[in-house]
C-alpha cells in the first residue's frame, strides 16, 4: 500500500519493543465476538492509483458537467468562473493540510486569511462583525434564528414566503426544537405583508433578497416594524456578488446576516461544501456561534493573530456553548477570501454589474417567447418566469431534446404549492454566454 | 457592621445591613487566571439561593457564578464591563460582582466563615 | 572561468549574534501586512468587462456606499497568500500528533479526483437524470460506510461531525417521540468531546455526565445505575478519548437497549478499529463518521469536514431528508415528505442539498486506493504507532493508563512535569522549536495537563523514533531542571507566544481604516 511507510521488518521490530506477541494483542479490549474477519467485508482490495483513476473518471463521465452545456441553475447555488490562482493556492501544502490553528504560533498563515475574510464579510455585508465562516448558508441561517431566541429569549421565528425552502426546512429542524417557526405564505415575485404577523413573542423575522425566486426585497421597514416589537431582522443571501451591485443588509437595518459564500470562489460541487457567512451588530459579539480571530501581539509587541472568545465554544462550554459548531469551512473560507482580493472593489463591482446585465437581456429575450411571462420585477442574476406548461416538463424536454439546462422549476423546491408548478427559476452570471442565451431561447420557443 | 461569609462555588458575600455584596475568592481568580468578560446581573432580578446570576469568563475557562444568598439585585458593577481585570486585581474589594437585599438572614448564617473557606481550600 | 572574479565559494566564518534586518524581514521569513494594508483603489487582479446597466430592475436597492475592499494585481495577490501560507504548519510539513484529531497523509489523488468536472462542476438542482454519475459514487460511498460499520443506512447530508452528532440525536428524539414517549436526559462520559454535550443540549435533552473509572474507562456500573425511563440515549466515544477500548461495550449498549434507549457512538476515533471492528455488532445505533479523519479529507485550517451518520435499523426510518433511492430508472433523491415511502419518517434536513459532494469523493477515493485490506492495515498501523511511542516513553514521560496497550492514541499527563517549573503548555510549545506540531493538551479533561499523542499510520519508523528521541531529551532536560528550552518557547516560530488575554478583553475581531493623522502630527 503505497500510503503506509511500515515495512513488516519496521512492525516486528515496534512489537517487539512493545512487548506484544502480535497486532491482535493490542486490540485485547475489544470483545472476541465482535473482532469481524476480512470476509465479513464484501468490499475490494486496494486499486493503484491509475485503477482509481480511471474508475471515478468513469463515474464522473456519468453526469453532465454545467460547463458542457447551456446552464441556467441557481436557486441558492450559482456557477461562477473562479481565477486560476485561487485553486492553486488552496491547495498549498500549509493550507490544505493545516489543522484548526490552536497553536497560532504557528498558524498565523490561517489566522491572518480568517481576520482578513472576517473584514471582507462584515465589509461586503454592512455589518460589524463576522466570525470566521459557518458550514453553509443554511446551517448559518439556521444559527442565526438560534442566536436571536438566545438574545431576545422569544421562540418564534417568522419565515419570509421568499426564504429558500431548503433553508426554510433546515431552519425549522433545528429552531423548532425548543421554539417555534412561523412560515409568511409565498407571493411568487411580490412581497408578502411580512411585519403584520410580528408579535411580542417574536424572536425575529427571517428574509432573503435577493429571495428564491430571484426578486430583490426592500429590508428596511421589515427591520423597522422588527425593531418597533423587540424583535431582530435576520437577512438571507443565497447569491453573495449581489452585494456588488445592491445596498447591503447592514445599511438596511439587519442585525444578523446569514448568507451563503459559494459564489465566490468555490465551484458548485453539487451542494458542498460551501462556505456560510454570518455577521452581526458589535453588541451581540458574545451570542454569535463559530470561530473568531482576532488581532493581538506576541512576546515581543509583534503584531499577530488568535482564536478568541472561545469561552463560548462548545470545547469549554460544553453544553452551555452558543452552538455545537467545531469546524468551519477553513479552505472555502480561503477560496472566498483570495478570489475576493484578486477582484477587489473594481474587480467585484464589475463582476455584479456584468451578471445583472447578462440575466437582464436573458430576461428580454425570453419574455418575447409568446405565453412566457416574467414574475419578478426586480432580480440581480436570477429571475423567475411563468410558462404556459410544467416547468418540470420544459425543463425534461430540453435536457433530453436540447442538452439545455434549463433552470430550476419551482416545484422541484416546493411540490406541494400549485402556483409553482408552471414557474422556472432562472439564473445567468458571467459564464453565460450569448450563444447560451440564443440557444434557451430558441429552444424553448420551440417546445411552447 | 459588615461580616464576610463564603460559599464552596468560592464566592464571598459581605452584609452590611440589609444588604449584600457578593463576588468571587482570590482563590477563584487564581484558578480563573486573566479575567476577560464579566456579565453581572441586571438591577431588580430577583435570585433563589444558588441560582445563577452572573458569568466570569477567562481566556481557558467560562464559570457561573451563582447567588450564595436569596434576594433581588440591587446593583450590578458596571465598572467590571470596560475592566474586567479588576477581578484579577482585587477580587475580594473593587472586583466586586453585584450587590443584593437578601431575603433571609439565616441563609447568610448558614455560610462558611473565613475561616472555614480557608480549612475547604486547603483540602482540595 | 565562472569564477574569474575571486568569488568565494567556501561559507568563511558565520556570526552567530542576532543581527535585526533592515526589512524585518527574515530570509525566508516575511512580515506580511493585510490585504487591505497593501492595495490601492482602482485595481484589480480580474479581467472583467465594464458593463453599463439600468436601474429599472433593481428595485431601487442600488448600492450607495462604497463596499471598502482593497484592489490588488494576481501577482500581488499570489504572493500575499503564498506569504501567509509560509507561516503555517502542515502535515505535509511534518509529523502532527494531535490527538482525536487524526491528521494522516492527504493524498493527492484525492484532490485530483474531487475536481473531476461531473462531480465538482455539477449543480445540486440538476435534473436528477443529468447527474447519475455523481448519485452513483454517493451511493457507493454509502455502500463502503454501511459495511465498514455493520449497520443499516447512513445519512450524507450532515456537514462536519459536530452537524452528524446532532443529525443523530435528532433521529434518536424523533424515534422517541414515535414510540409514543418523552425522554429528557442523554448520558455523557466525563471523558468526552466538548461537542456531545453541546449537541446534546442543542437538541433539547437535558446532559448528564457519567464518571469515568480510575483505569480510564466508562463507569459501566455508574452508566447502568442512570439508566431509566427518562434515558433517551447514551452518547459514547469508543474508542475513548483517553485513547483506550472500552471493554464492557456490549455490556453496556445491552444495558442501555434493555433501559428503551439509544446508543450514539461518536465516531471521531474510528480510524483506530476500521476494517477490524463494526460499530454495529458493538450495538451502536447511531455514529458520525469524521471524513477528514478516518477518511483522509485534508482538514484545510480548519474545515471543510463531512460527518456523515451510519443508523441501526431501529433509527433508520427518522434519517433526515434527501434519502438516495435507486430503480429501474437509476438513482433518485426523494427531497420531500410527499415522495416518501411506507415506514420511511425523516426527522427534517440537515441543511440545504446533498452534504459535502467533495470530501465524498475524496473519502471514496481513498477507500478505494486501500481497499479493505489497506483499511485494516491503517488501523492495524494507527494503533501500531501510537503504542510504540508509548512504550517509547513511558519511563520519562507519565502514562496515567500505561499498564495495558492502548489504541491508535497515548495519553500522558503532566505528573512527570511535577516540580520542575515546567507545564504542559510549556513542554508543547518547545515541540514547537523542534519542528513539530505540538500534541493535543489539556484534553481529555479527566487527567491533569493532558497530553495525547495520535501520530496516525502515516509515520515511518524513522520518523517515530526521531520524534521519540525529542520528546524523551525533553523530557529528561525538563525534569534535569533544565528550563531554557521551555522558558517562553517557542523562540523560533515566525511569532512568540501570541497575548491571548488582550486579544479576549478587547477584542479587534477585523480591519477599520486607520483614523487619519492630523497635518500637524504628520509634519512633525
Amino acid at each position: 500500500m503505497r500510503y503506509h511507510p511500515l515495512t513488516q521488518s519496521d512492525r516486528a521490530q515496534m512489537l517487539a519493543k512493545i512487548g506484544a506477541p502480535n497486532i491482535d494483542a493490542l486490540f485485547r479490549d475489544v470483545p472476541k465476538e465482535a473482532i469481524v474477519g476480512r470476509a465479513k467485508f464484501d468490499l475490494p482490495d486496494g486499486k493503484g492509483e491509475l485503477a482509481v483513476d480511471r474508475a471515478l473518471s468513469r463515474l464522473s463521465a456519468q453526469s453532465t458537467a454545467a460547463g458542457s452545456v447551456p446552464f441556467f441553475c441557481g436557486a441558492g447555488a450559482y456557477r461562477h468562473h473562479v481565477p486560476a490562482a485561487v485553486d492553486h493556492l488552496i491547495q498549498r501544502s500549509e493550507f490544505l493540510t493545516s489543522y484548526t490553528p490552536y497553536q497560532p504560533e504557528i498558524a498565523q498563515g490561517t489566522l491572518q486569511y480568517l481576520y482578513e475574510f472576517q473584514t471582507q464579510v462584515a465589509l461586503l455585508t454592512g455589518m460589524e462583525v463576522a466570525n470566521a465562516s459557518m458550514y453553509d448558508g443554511s446551517t448559518a441561517a439556521a444559527e442565526a434564528v438560534l442566536m436571536a431566541q438566545r438574545v431576545t429569549r422569544r421562540p418564534k421565528a417568522i419565515l419570509s414566503g421568499g426564504v429558500h425552502p431548503h433553508y426554510a426546512e433546515t431552519i425549522e429542524t433545528v429552531a423548532a426544537l425548543q421554539g417555534q417557526v412561523v412560515r409568511a405564505p409565498v407571493t411568487p415575485g411580490e412581497a408578502e405583508d411580512i411585519a403584520a404577523m410580528i408579535d411580542d413573542q417574536t424572536a425575529c423575522v427571517v428574509v432573503q433578497s435577493p429571495d428564491v425566486f430571484g426578486l430583490i426585497r426592500n429590508l428596511r421597514p421589515i427591520a423597522d416594524a422588527a425593531h418597533a416589537k423587540g424583535a431582530l431582522l435576520i437577512a438571507v443571501c443565497t447569491e453573495i456578488v449581489s452585494l456588488g451591485l445592491l445596498e447591503p443588509p447592514g445599511a438596511q437595518g439587519a442585525d444578523i446576516v446569514a448568507a451563503e459564500g459559494q459564489s465566490i470562489g468555490n465551484g458548485l460541487n453539487f451542494g458542498g461544501p460551501y462556505v456560510g457567512l454570518f455577521a452581526t451588530r458589535e453588541k451581540f459579539l458574545r451570542q454569535m456561534p463559530g470561530r473568531l480571530a482576532g488581532e493581538t501581539v506576541d512576546a515581543e509587541g509583534r503584531r499577530g493573530y488568535v482564536l478568541t472568545l472561545s469561552t463560548r465554544e462548545q470545547h469549554i462550554r460544553r453544553e452551555k456553548a452558543t452552538s455545537n459548531i467545531c469546524t468551519n469551512s477553513g479552505l472555502c473560507c480561503l477560496a472566498f477570501t483570495i478570489h475576493l482580493s484578486l477582484l477587489g472593489e473594481e474587480g467585484l463591482t464589475r463582476l455584479a454589474r456584468l451578471n445583472h446585465a447578462t440575466a437582464s437581456s436573458l430576461a428580454d429575450r425570453l419574455i418575447k417567447i409568446p405565453g412566457v411571462e416574467l414574475v419578478t420585477p426586480s432580480f440581480f442574476n436570477e429571475f423567475t418566469i411563468r410558462l404556459p406548461k410544467p416547468a418540470v416538463q420544459i425543463v425534461d424536454q430540453l435536457v433530453e431534446e436540447e442538452n439545455i439546462i434549463a433552470g430550476v422549476p419551482a416545484s422541484r423546491l416546493m411540490p406541494n404549492d400549485p402556483q409553482a408548478a408552471n414557474l422556472l427559476i432562472v439564473a445567468a452570471t458571467e459564464t453565460t454566454s450569448e450563444d447560451d442565451c440564443t440557444a434557451f431561447a430558441d429552444a424553448l420557443a420551440g417546445v411552447l | 457592621m459588615s461580616e464576610v461569609r463564603f460559599t464552596d462555588q468560592h464566592e464571598w458575600v459581605r452584609l452590611d445591613g440589609e444588604e449584600a455584596t457578593v463576588g468571587i475568592t482570590k482563590f477563584a481568580a487564581e484558578q480563573l487566571g486573566d479575567v476577560v468578560f464579566v456579565e453581572v446581573p441586571e438591577t431588580g432580578r430577583k435570585l433563589g439561593a444558588g441560582g445563577e446570576a452572573a458569568v466570569v469568563e477567562s481566556v481557558k475557562a467560562a464559570s457561573e457564578v451563582y447567588a450564595p444568598v436569596g434576594g433581588e439585585v440591587t446593583e450590578g458593577n458596571a465598572a467590571l464591563a470596560a475592566d474586567p481585570a479588576k477581578v484579577n486585581g482585587d477580587p475580594e474589594g473593587e472586583g466586586w460582582f453585584f450587590k443584593m437585599k437578601i431575603a433571609d438572614k439565616n441563609e447568610f448564617s448558614k455560610l462558611m466563615t473565613e475561616a472555614q473557606y480557608a480549612d475547604f481550600v486547603k483540602g482540595l | 572561468m565562472l569564477n574569474n572574479q575571486g568569488r568565494p565559494t567556501a561559507p568563511g566564518s558565520a556570526h552567530s549574534e542576532e543581527l535585526p534586518t533592515i526589512s524585518g524581514d527574515r530570509g525566508l521569513d516575511h512580515e506580511e501586512g493585510l490585504i487591505f494594508e497593501l492595495g490601492r483603489p482602482g485595481m484589480t487582479g480580474v479581467d472583467i468587462p465594464q458593463t453599463q446597466i439600468s436601474d429599472a430592475r433593481l428595485g431601487g436597492q442600488r448600492r450607495k456606499g462604497a463596499i471598502g475592499l482593497p484592489g490588488l494585481s494576481e501577482p500581488e495577490v499570489v504572493r500575499h497568500y503564498v506569504r501567509l501560507s509560509r507561516k503555517n504548519y502542515s502535515i505535509d510539513a511534518g509529523l502532527y500528533p494531535l490527538g482525536s484529531c487524526t491528521m494522516k497523509h492527504n493524498p493527492r489523488l484525492n484532490e485530483k479526483m474531487a475536481r473531476l468536472p461531473g462531480f465538482s462542476d455539477v449543480h445540486p438542482l440538476q435534473p436528477q437524470q443529468t447527474v447519475q454519475g455523481a448519485l452513483a459514487l454517493i451511493s457507493e460511498l454509502m455502500r463502503w460506510l454501511t459495511t465498514l460499520t455493520g449497520m443499516h443506512t447512513v445519512a450524507m447530508s450532515p456537514k462536519a461531525g459536530a452537524h452528524g452528532e446532532l443529525c443523530g440525536l435528532l433521529a434518536i428524539r424523533a424515534a422517541i417521540e414515535a414510540r409514543g414517549e418523552t425522554r429528557k436526559r442523554i448520558l455523557v462520559p466525563e471523558s468526552a468531546h466538548g461537542t456531545n454535550p453541546a449537541t446534546a443540549a442543542l437538541a433539547g435533552f437535558i446532559v448528564d455526565e457519567v464518571p469515568a473509572t480510575d483505569d480510564g474507562h466508562v463507569d459501566a456500573d455508574a452508566l447502568e445505575a442512570k439508566l431509566g425511563p427518562d434515558v433517551a440515549a447514551i452518547m459514547l466515544t469508543n474508542p475513548n478519548t483517553c485513547g483506550l477500548f472500552e471493554p464492557r461495550i456490549l455490556e453496556m449498549a445491552n444495558a442501555v437497549h434493555a433501559a428503551g434507549a439509544y446508543f450514539y457512538c461518536d465516531g471521531a476515533n474510528f480510524n483506530a478499529i476500521a476494517g477490524r471492528v463494526r460499530p454495529g455488532d458493538l450495538g451502536v445505533d447511531a455514529m458520525h463518521i469524521n471524513l477528514h479523519k478516518t477518511f483522509s479529507t485534508p482538514h484545510g485550517g480548519g474545515g471543510p469536514g463531512a460527518g456523515p451518520v451510519v443508523f441501526s435499523k431501529a433509527l433508520a426510518p427518522f434519517a433526515p431528508l434527501p434519502l438516495l433511492t435507486h430503480d429501474e430508472n437509476g438513482f433518485r433523491y426523494i427531497e420531500h415528505r410527499g415522495d416518501l415511502k411506507k415506514g420511511e419518517n425523516p426527522f427534517g434536513r440537515m441543511c440545504a442539498f446533498q452534504g459535502q459532494m467533495g470530501m465524498f469523493v475524496r473519502a471514496l477515493a481513498y477507500m478505494l486506493s486501500h481497499g479493505a485490506d489497506g483499511i485494516r492495515q491503517a488501523s492495524e498501523d494507527a494503533v501500531l504507532s501510537a503504542n510504540y511511542i508509548l512504550a517509547s516513553l513511558k519511563d520519562v514521560m507519565s502514562a496515567p493508563f500505561g499498564e495495558g496497550p492502548c489504541m491508535h492514541e497515548a495519553l500522558f499527563d503532566d505528573t512527570f512535569l511535577e516540580g520542575t517549573g515546567v507545564t504542559t503548555l510549556d513542554f508543547a510549545k518547545a515541540m514547537i522549536d523542534e519542528g513539530y506540531h505540538p500534541m493535543t493538551m489539556y484534553f481529555p479533561l479527566v487527567v491533569h495537563g493532558a497530553m495525547l499523542i495520535e501520530p496516525t499510520e502515516s509515520e515511518s519508523k524513522e520518523s517515530l523514533d526521531r520524534f521519540i528521541h525529542v520528546l524523551r531529551t525533553l523530557a529528561l532536560e525538563a525534569k534535569a531542571g533544565n528550563r531554557t528550552r521551555f522558558e517562553g518557547a517557542p523562540r523560533l516560530a515566525p511569532r512568540r507566544r501570541l497575548d491571548e488575554t488582550l486579544a479576549a478583553r478587547k477584542p479587534v475581531l477585523r480591519w477599520k481604516e486607520p483614523a487619519p493623522v492630523p497635518v500637524a502630527a504628520a509634519a512633525e
